[in-house]
C-alpha cells in the first residue's frame, strides 16, 4: 500500500502553500508596482530622510505624549531652539506641522503604508487636513 | 524465581540522572539477571534460520559470520525499502524527550538507553552513518556511528529490553513506534543468528507441534480432557471436548499456556464451561493449538509462517469463523497482521453469534472475534445466568494488556464482563490503564528466569499501580487477558506486593456462570471455597 | 559539546551575513542568489524527502490505538483516538497536527519514598511547543506583507488579531513574544533537563539557535535598528516574481543577517529532523484507521516472506501414530511418505 494519491495531494498542497507568494505575485500582476511617495518640492524637514523613513512613527508617538500628557506643545531642535515654520513656532502636530509640507495624505502617507499593509491609528482621531478643508467649504 | 535484592533496595538503585559520559561512549554491561540466553542451535536449525551455533551473549566471541556487518547493512537497506514506518521513524524524531519516562524499563532501571528515544537512536546512529550524507560527513557531530561489535552488543541488550508494548508511541507527537523499531532491529540481528532461546525454541516447537510448549496432539487432547474432568468435579457437568472436529461452526484458538499453566488453566475451565452452557458448536485444534506467536518477536517471516496455521486449519475443518482466547501479542498479530499475512479469509463467513444473532461487523474481513467481544455480547443479550456473589471473595482490578489496549483498543469489553460477573471491581489510577497501561515487563519473549531482575524492574510501574489499589481499596486480584501476563504477573506481584493473585476474565465468568443442571458449587474454579461455603 | 558546535555555526552564519552586507560586490549574491538557491533547495528537498518515504510501502496497518475500538453497538467507540473511518482519521490527524494531541497526554513520572511511582500531568512541553509552532506559522503568514502584492486577505486580519493589545510603537505582536519565550523554554529545557541534554545532538540545538537568530534579528529590526522596508519589499517582490532587481543600498546589515538566517533554515530544513513537518502526516501509527479486522490491508511484498507454514499434512504424517492411539480424527489413515 503506497497511498500514492494521498501523497501526491500532500505534495501538491505543500507546493501551493510554499510557492503561494510567487503565485500571488505572478497572477496579481502588481508585483512591479512600487511605493512612490510624492515629496514636497521645497522646504527642509526636521530630520534626515533616512531617519524619518525608519522612525517617524516613534517621533509622532513621542510628540503625542509630550503634548497630551505633559502639555509641551512646541517643537525644539537639537540645539534647544524652537523649530520655526512660516515664521511661527512649529507645534508638535502631525496635521499642523508635518502636513503643512506633506499635504497630500494619499500620495505621501498612504503610499508606503498601503504598500506595506501598515494601518497607523493616527486617523482614528485626526482627519486629513485636505478633507477637513473641503468639509468646511461645504 | 529469586532476586536477592529486596524491593526497597532495588528501588534505591534507580537513578534517573544520566551518566556524564556521552551515550555513544557508554558500553553495555551484561549484568547477570538483565539479559536473555542465546537461541538454541537445534531450534534455529529446525526453522531454517541463519547461523545456528552454540554461543552466549556474555561471551567475547559471538561466532558471527565473517561478513556480519554487510549482512546487517544489506538487511537494513532492504527493510528501509519495505517499511515506510522504518524510514520515517529514522528521519523525523526531534528528540523532544516526551517518551523518556513513559517506558517501564526506564522507570524501573534508570538506564538512559531504555528511554525509547535512545533505544531508537541506537539504530538511528547506524542509519545516519550508512544512509545519510550528514552522517557520512560529520560522523559523531551528526550523531552517527559505525556499526561495530560493541554497537551490536548494545542492540542485542536493549532491543531485548523492549517488550514492544507501544506505550511510548501513544505519547510521541509523531507516533514513532518503538515496537516497530524493535521488531525490525530484532529481525536484523536474526539475520546473523543473534536471537534468544526463549523466543526461538517456542518458535521451533510451535512450527512442529502447533504450540510453543511442544505439546504433541495426544498431550493436547489429554490436557483438554483433563480440564473437562476437573469441570465435572467442580460443577457436576460433563462438558464436550471437541478437537479437530470437521464441520464445527467455530474454531477456537487459545494460547497454549491456557492448557498448561496456572492461573491460565482456570481461564480454560471458564471458556469450556461457558461454551457448554450456551451450546456452542466449536472445536479446538491440536494443529493450531497456539494463538500466541513468538515468531512476531523475531521476524515478520516467522510470524507469518506460524500464523498461517490458523486460517489453514479453519479451512481444513470447514468452520464458519474463529474465536480467539485471552492473549495479548496473539491479538496484536490477529488484529493487525493476520489478514495481511495470510488472508483473505474468503472461505470463512462474517462472524455471527449463533446464540444472539449479533453480527460482528468489526471482524467482517478477518473473521476472527475476541472472546471478550463474544462474551460481552452474550451478557448484553441476557443469554447467560450469572451469580456475581460467587466472586465475592475477590476484589479485582484490570490490567489492560499492552497489545489489546494499544493495537486494538479493546478496553471496555473486558471491563463490561467484569462488572457483570463480580461485585467488587476497581480500576487502577488513570495514567496506568487503558491506552496508558503499563506492561508486565516480561512481554515480547523476555519472561525468562535469567532475565529476572530486569523483569522486576520493568514490571515495577505495573506492580506499583496494583499496590495503590490494593492498599487503598483492598484489591486482591489482578485480572488480565494475556497469557504472558498470567505467567509473569504472579512472580512480579509476589516480589512487589505479595498477596495479590492473578486471573483471567473467563475464570471469573466460569465462577459466576450458573449452569443448567449443575450441582451446588462449593468452590470456585481454583478449588477455593466459595464465600459462605468455607468448611470450618 | 552540541551546544557549542551549534553556537559556533550560528556565529559563523552571522559573520557571513556581515560580509554579505558590507562587501558591495557580494550584495547581489546574498540578497538574490542565495535566496533563490534556498527556495529551490527547500521545495525540492522536501519533495524528495516525501517521495523517498512514499517509495516504501506501508506493509501493515499498525495504528496505535489511543481509545476504545469500534466493536459492539453498546460499547462507545472513541472515534478520534481510535478512528475507524476516514473522517475519524482526519479528525485524529487534525488534533495531532493542529493541537499536538499526543504531546498533550504528557506526564512526568516520579519515584518517591515507599517506593512509590507517581505520574503527574506535565503540559509545559505541550504548551511551549504549541506556542512555538503557532507563533512561527502566524509570523510566517504575517510576512506575506513583505512578499506579495496584492496583499492576501489574511495579512490585515492576522495583524489586527496579533496586535490586539495595541501597545508600543510599532505595535507589539503577541506571537513575537510567544515565539521568543517558547524558544527560550525549548532551548533551556535541552540545556538544563539532564535527560533531554543526554539525548540531544548538535542538530537539536542548531535549529533552535538558528530560529532564535531569525526571531532576534527580526525584532531588532522592527524596534531598534530600522531598515528600509520599502526597499525590502521591492527586493522580495522582485525575487518572488522572477524579476529580481539589484538590491538597494538602503538594505541594512541586520536585514542581510536576517535573510541569511532564513535562507540557512530553508536549506537546512529538508536534510534535518525539521522534516517532521511533512513526516507527521505520513506516520502510520496515526494516519491509518483501526479497521484492521474490517478491511484487508494489502502488502505488496508479502510473498517475499518465503518460509512456508508447516502444513497439517506434514503434522499428521509426523504424529499419525500418536493421534491414532489417542483416537483423534485423521485425514489419512497412512502416511503418503513412506
Amino acid at each position: 500500500m503506497y497511498d500514492t494519491g494521498k501523497v501526491l495531494i500532500g505534495i501538491l498542497i505543500f507546493i501551493l502553500v510554499f510557492t503561494s507568494p510567487m503565485l500571488i505575485n505572478l497572477s496579481g500582476g502588481k508585483a512591479s508596482v512600487k511605493a512612490n511617495p510624492v515629496l514636497p518640492k521645497s522646504g527642509k524637514c526636521i530630520e534626515s530622510k533616512e531617519y524619518m523613513k525608519g522612525y517617524h512613527m516613534e517621533m509622532l508617538d513621542t510628540w503625542r505624549n509630550l503634548v497630551v500628557r505633559q502639555d509641551v506643545r512646541f517643537l525644539k531642535k537639537a540645539d534647544g531652539t524652537f523649530f520655526m515654520l512660516n515664521g511661527v513656532k512649529a507645534e508638535m502636530s502631525l496635521t499642523k506641522t508635518c502636513m503643512s509640507c506633506h499635504d497630500n495624505k494619499a500620495k505621501f502617507c498612504d503610499e508606503c503604508h498601503n504598500y506595506l499593509e501598515v494601518k497607523p491609528y493616527c486617523w482614528d482621531c485626526h482627519i486629513d487636513p485636505a478633507i477637513a478643508k473641503k468639509g468646511v467649504k461645504k | 524465581m529469586s532476586l536477592k535484592m529486596k524491593p526497597e533496595e532495588l528501588a534505591q538503585t534507580i537513578d534517573y540522572k544520566p551518566p556524564k559520559k556521552h551515550w555513544l561512549d557508554v558500553k553495555p554491561d551484561y549484568k547477570k539477571g538483565t539479559y536473555n540466553y542465546a537461541g538454541n542451535p537445534e531450534s534455529i536449525k529446525y526453522v531454517h534460520q541463519p547461523n545456528p551455533r552454540k554461543w552466549q551473549p556474555y561471551e567475547e566471541d559471538w561466532k558471527l559470520p565473517e561478513n556480519w556487518k554487510e549482512i546487517i547493512l544489506e538487511g537494513f537497506r532492504e527493510r528501509l525499502d519495505k517499511f515506510r514506518s522504518l524510514k520515517l521513524f529514522m528521519d523525523i524524531c526531534v528528540r523532544c524527550g516526551a517518551c523518556a519516562d513513559k517506558c517501564h524499563f526506564f522507570i524501573g532501571s534508570g538506564d538512559p538507553k531504555n528511554m525509547p528515544v535512545l533505544r531508537a537512536e541506537l539504530l538511528r546512529a547506524v542509519y545516519r552513518k550508512e544512509f545519510t550524507l550528514a552522517g557520512k560527513l560529520m560522523a559523531r557531530m551528526a550523531g552517527a556511528t559505525e556499526l561495530t561489535f560493541d554497537v551490536l552488543k548494545e542492540w542485542f541488550y536493549y532491543f531485548y529490553q523492549c517488550t514492544q508494548c507501544r506505550r511510548c508511541s501513544v505519547f510521541c507527537p509523531y507516533g514513532i513506534d518503538t515496537a516497530e523499531i524493535t521488531i525490525l532491529a530484532r529481525e536484523l540481528m536474526n539475520l546473523i543468528g543473534v536471537n534468544i532461546d526463549w523466543v526461538m525454541t517456542p518458535v521451533a516447537n510451535c512450527h512442529r507441534t502447533g504450540n510453543h510448549l511442544g505439546i504433541q496432539p495426544h498431550g493436547f487432547k489429554d490436557s483438554i480432557e483433563f480440564a473437562a474432568d476437573d469441570l465435572l468435579d467442580l460443577t457436576g457437568i460433563k462438558v464436550d471436548t471437541p478437537i479437530n472436529k470437521k464441520g464445527a461452526e467455530i474454531l477456537f484458538v487459545i494460547p497454549s499456556a491456557d492448557y498448561f499453566g496456572e492461573p491460565h488453566y482456570f481461564t480454560l475451565l471458564g471458556y469450556m464451561a461457558l461454551f457448554h452452557e450456551i451450546g456452542l458448536d466449536f472445536t479446538f485444534s491440536s494443529y493450531a493449538s497456539e494463538g500466541g506467536n513468538f515468531g512476531s518477536f523475531v521476524s515478520h517471516e516467522l510470524m507469518k509462517a506460524l500464523n498461517g496455521k490458523i486460517y489453514a486449519e479453519a479451512k481444513r475443518l470447514g468452520v464458519k469463523w474463529i474465536i480467539g482466547g485471552e492473549c495479548g501479542h496473539m491479538w496484536r498479530v490477529l488484529h493487525q497482521y493476520m489478514d495481511t499475512l495470510n488472508g483473505p479469509a474468503d472461505f470463512l463467513e462474517v462472524p455471527k453469534s449463533p446464540i444472539t444473532g449479533t453480527v460482528f461487523e468489526n471482524a467482517r474481513s478477518t473473521r476472527m472475534v475476541h472472546i471478550t467481544e463474544f462474551t460481552s455480547d452474550l451478557i448484553k443479550n441476557n443469554k447467560i445466568k450469572l451469580d456475581k456473589s460467587r466472586n465475592d471473595h475477590w476484589h479485582s482490578t484490570f490490567h489492560d494488556s499492552c497489545n489489546p489496549a494499544r493495537a486494538m483498543g479493546l478496553l471496555e469489553e473486558p471491563r463490561y464482563i467484569l462488572r457483570n460477573v463480580m461485585n467488587k471491581f476497581t480500576d487502577m489510577p488513570e495514567n496506568t490503564i487503558r491506552e496508558q497501561t503499563f506492561c508486565c515487563g516480561s512481554g515480547a519473549g523476555l519472561g525468562t528466569e535469567e532475565n529476572f531482575e530486569m523483569r522486576m524492574r520493568g514490571g515495577f510501574p505495573r506492580a506499583n499501580a496494583v499496590k495503590y489499589v490494593a492498599e487503598k481499596n483492598g484489591v486482591n486480584l489482578l485480572t488480565c487477558i494475556c497469557a504472558i501476563d498470567k505467567a509473569t504477573l504472579p512472580p512480579l506481584l509476589q516480589y512487589w506486593i505479595p498477596g495479590v493473585e492473578v486471573a483471567g476474565i473467563h475464570e471469573l465468568v466460569g465462577n459466576a456462570l450458573v449452569m443448567k443442571g449443575e450441582k451446588e458449587r462449593t468452590t470456585d474454579l481454583r478449588n477455593n471455597p466459595l464465600p459462605g461455603k468455607e468448611v470450618l | 559539546m552540541g551546544i557549542w558546535f551549534s553556537l559556533v555555526a550560528v556565529a559563523a552564519l552571522t559573520l557571513l551575513g556581515l560580509i554579505g552586507a558590507n562587501v558591495s560586490g557580494l550584495n547581489y549574491v546574498f540578497a538574490v542568489v542565495i535566496p533563490y538557491i534556498a527556495i529551490v533547495m527547500f521545495i525540492v528537498g522536501i519533495i524528495v524527502r516525501i517521495v523517498r518515504w512514499a517509495s516504501s510501502p506501508v506493509p501493515f496497518r499498525i495504528p496505535t490505538t489511543g481509545g476504545q475500538q469500534k466493536s459492539l453497538p453498546f460499547i462507545k467507540q472513541n472515534r478520534l483516538d481510535n478512528p475507524s473511518s476516514y473522517l475519524g482519521v482526519l479528525g485524529r490527524m487534525a488534533l495531532e497536527v493542529l493541537f499536538f494531541r499526543s504531546l498533550f497526554r504528557n506526564t512526568k513520572a516520579e519515584l518517591k519514598e515507599g517506593p512509590m511511582l507517581t505520574y503527574g500531568a506535565n503540559k509545559w512541553l505541550w504548551l511551549f511547543s504549541l506556542a512555538f509552532h503557532w507563533s512561527f506559522l502566524i509570523i510566517f503568514l504575517r510576512h506575506f506583507r513583505f512578499l506579495t502584492n496584492p496583499m492576501p486577505f489574511f495579512v490585515p486580519l492576522l495583524q489586527d488579531i496579533d496586535g490586539f493589545f495595541q501597545i508600543w510603537v510599532p505595535l507589539v505582536y503577541i506571537t513575537n513574544i510567544a515565539l521568543v519565550i517558547a524558544l527560550a523554554y525549548l532551548f533551556f529545557r535541552r540545556v538544563f533537563d539532564s535527560k533531554v541534554r543526554y539525548i540531544s545532538l548538535p542538530s537539536d540545538y542548531f535549529p533552535l539557535l538558528l530560529i532564535s537568530g531569525i526571531a532576534i534579528t527580526g525584532i531588532l529590526m522592527r524596534y531598534f535598528f530600522k531598515t528600509d522596508l520599502v526597499a525590502v519589499k521591492e527586493l522580495m517582490l522582485g525575487i518572488l516574481s522572477f524579476s529580481p532587481s539589484a538590491p538597494s543600498e538602503a538594505l541594512s546589515t541586520w536585514f542581510y543577517i536576517h535573510l541569511l538566517f532564513v535562507c540557512s533554515l530553508l536549506i537546512y530544513f529538508p536534510m534535518s529532523k525539521l522534516v517532521h513537518m511533512s513526516g507527521v502526516f505520513m506516520s502510520p501509527t496515526r494516519n491509518l484507521a483501526n479497521t484492521n479486522r474490517m478491511v484487508r490491508h494489502v502488502n505488496p511484498w508479502i510473498d517475499d516472506l518465503k518460509m512456508k507454514t508447516h502444513t497439517y499434512e506434514e503434522y499428521e504424517d509426523e504424529f499419525r501414530k500418536v493421534m491414532k492411539g489417542a483416537g483423534m480424527p485423521l485425514d489419512k489413515e497412512e502416511s503418503h511418505v513412506s
